[in-house]
């Protein structure tokens, strides 16, 4: 169930991408996706009722959620804030050219 | 000493040293980064020897044992593709020294360049499967800023189309990694290759493996995939067009594809992935070339034809059969050389006239000698004319498509030569023969260093051939299209190597 709402996530994301025609809006819907890849990593590695993967001297190691994941998570969530950098300062650059986010007048490149 | 941790280790940290002190001491940019590149081919023809005399070799990244730990793995394939990526960045470093005096910024532009060679060496490198991902990442954006480095119009819009399906395949890739993080529970590709053999045959292999095809295909600029490729490769400075379309493409694109489906999947058998390759490969073969048939922009022209080209490479290794991929190997590095060396030619001619348009040249090779010669050398053997190198690899894939029963295929392989062949033939007359325009009576040669790299990869092209006698082709050939014929015997290499 919380898979296919995952799924749903990222299907709203790649609509976003493609149906889009402001370029900001297009940088939000990269951003969907990869919130939605990030909630599923994240997903497939919790368990019902699960707690965080501590290791101290006290706590007795029992129902832990897998902690690898969460630590790759944080490092694709370092990954697209790079890249979503990288877009908004090239769609600043582009509004500064051509005066407009709308990408059906940002067509100079053909054939 | 261990060799495997430099191929990153170089790259990372000249690109580090170079945006520090680049801007402070002269001629610091250029020195260090042909000094980084030169060693870094340098070590990767030693790492060629290392993997004849020792077999695959790992290393352990932090000391920690390869399940647990990040691993990096060098066999055959990667000795292989080292030696590619690493000439072609030497010769192009060689290259930016002139071409790059026009822009302002040559010390960032050294800082992305080696920041990409340092993602392309560690996808080539890593034994990990998230650890590709990262790499991959780091190689695909330092080329979004490359591509957008002229910051005009065109590449700035260019570099956001780019951007935006980079950052779409990059997800498809990583919900992949994830779907097999969660039916393996581990990362290391040996390991997985392991545990899937353990597990047998599940419904998901499939599922995953369309999602790389994707993401790595969208990379590669397969046909469904490929209309940002003849935006983003034209508009990038001439030597990083060399770089994108030469090897970058076939780094994130072919070599992570083919490593994964055929080591870590293990699909090298199944028929129904190696005919979507095969399909795929012939599609894009067709249209790339048709496309580049029409095109008057020089660049754009190429641009074209390497999305044809990567038909051939993949078409090859949908085969399946040895002769296949020692083709499709073969084809991988003679494209790189000749595709490296179009797009300086264009650069070059770019640089002495400041004109992209083909039909606004002529007669260039009296005012540009050199340039003419190793453009004409570059066309000849990507179109396939014997004794030039492109043409042996092309005779390879035909032979192995024959052998394989694929006759229709093979004629549409003999075909799109033909029509490459029209298409350069097209380029050389209105670039280069015929009347000398009154316009570019002007017109000088290159610099000198321009003029050595052109030359160094107009002999390679020549002597491309040669790369298939019996003692050079058992070190070099062989031993990549063994590692990749050993599927997922790869897993116990691996281990065995510990």
């Amino acid at each position: 169930m919380i898979y296919l709402l995952c799924f749903i996530l990222f299907c709203v994301g790649l609509y976003c991408i493609v149906t889009k025609r402001n370029l900001i809006k297009i940088i939000i819907g990269i951003g969907i996706v990869e919130y939605a890849v990030n909630l599923f990593f994240i997903l497939i590695a919790y368990k019902m009722g699960g707690r965080a993967p501590i290791l101290a001297e006290d706590q007795v190691i029992e129902n832990m959620v897998d902690p690898l994941p969460q630590a790759l998570v944080l490092t694709t969530i370092v990954i697209s804030l790079a890249v979503v950098a990288l877009l908004v300062a090239i769609a600043v650059r582009i509004y500064e050219k051509y005066g407009t986010f709308d990408i059906r007048e940002i067509k100079r490149l053909k054939g | 000493m261990h060799i495997i941790p430099l191929f990153v280790a170089i790259p990372l940290g000249s690109a580090f040293l170079v945006s520090l002190l680049g801007k402070r001491v002269k001629r610091f940019s250029d020195s260090l980064s042909n000094l980084a590149t030169f060693s870094l081919f340098f070590i990767s023809l030693v790492s060629i020897f290392l993997v004849r005399n020792q077999g695959i070799l790992v290393y352990k990244v932090g000391g920690w044992i390869p399940p647990i730990g990040i691993s990096m793995v060098m066999d055959g394939l990667t000795s292989f593709m080292l030696v590619t990526v690493n000439l072609i960045a030497f010769l192009v470093t060689i290259y930016s020294i002139s071409y790059m005096e026009k822009y302002t910024a040559k010390d960032k532009f050294y800082t992305l360049f080696l920041l990409m060679l340092a993602g392309m060496n560690g996808v080539i490198i890593t034994g990990d499967m998230f650890n590709l991902f990262v790499f991959l990442e780091i190689a695909a954006i330092s080329s979004y800023a490359l591509v957008a480095f002229g910051t005009e119009h065109e590449e700035l819009e260019a570099s956001f189309k780019y951007a935006v399906m980079g950052c779409l395949a990059s997800s498809f890739i990583l919900l992949g990694i994830a779907l097999l993080y969660s039916f393996t529970s581990t990362l290391n590709m040996a390991d997985i290759s392991r545990t899937l053999t353990e597990r047998g045959d599940n419904k998901i292999i499939f599922f995953v493996s369309t999602l790389f095809l994707m993401g790595f295909g969208l990379k590669a600029a397969l046909v469904p995939f490929h209309w940002w490729l003849p935006d983003a490769h034209p508009s990038a400075p001439a030597p990083i067009s060399a770089m994108l379309s030469g090897v970058l493409i076939k780094v994130l694109g072919i070599y992570a594809l083919v490593r994964v489906l055929f080591n870590v999947l293990g699909l090298g058998e199944m028929k129904s992935i190696l005919y979507i390759l095969m399909i795929l490969g012939t599609i894009s073969m067709v249209v790339g070339a048709l496309l580049a048939l029409g095109q008057k922009d020089f660049k754009r022209l190429l641009a074209y034809s390497s999305i044809s080209q990567i038909g051939y490479i993949i078409f090859a290794f949908g085969l399946g059969t040895p002769l296949g991929f020692l083709g499709a190997l073969f084809h991988l590095f003679n494209h790189s050389t000749f595709k490296s060396l179009l797009f300086l030619n264009s650069g070059a001619v770019v640089y002495a006239t400041g004109n992209r348009d083909l039909e606004k040249m002529g007669g260039l090779s009296q005012k540009m000698p050199v340039t003419g010669t190793t453009s004409l050398i570059a066309s000849m053997s990507i179109s396939g004319i014997p004794p030039f190198s492109g043409f042996w690899s092309k005779l390879i894939i035909i032979i192995a498509a024959l052998q394989a029963r694929q006759f229709v295929l093979a004629f549409i392989a003999i075909l799109v030569s033909i029509i490459t062949l029209a298409y350069y033939l097209k380029v050389q007359k209105l670039a280069f023969f015929g009347k000398l325009r009154k316009k570019w009576e002007g017109v000088k040669e290159v610099p000198f260093p321009m003029k050595l790299s052109m030359v160094i990869l107009s002999i390679i092209c020549l002597a491309g051939g040669l790369l298939l006698l019996p003692g050079i082709s058992e070190v070099f050939l062989e031993t990549a299209r063994d590692a990749l014929l050993a599927g997922k015997e790869y897993a116990a290499l691996v281990f065995g190597a510990l």
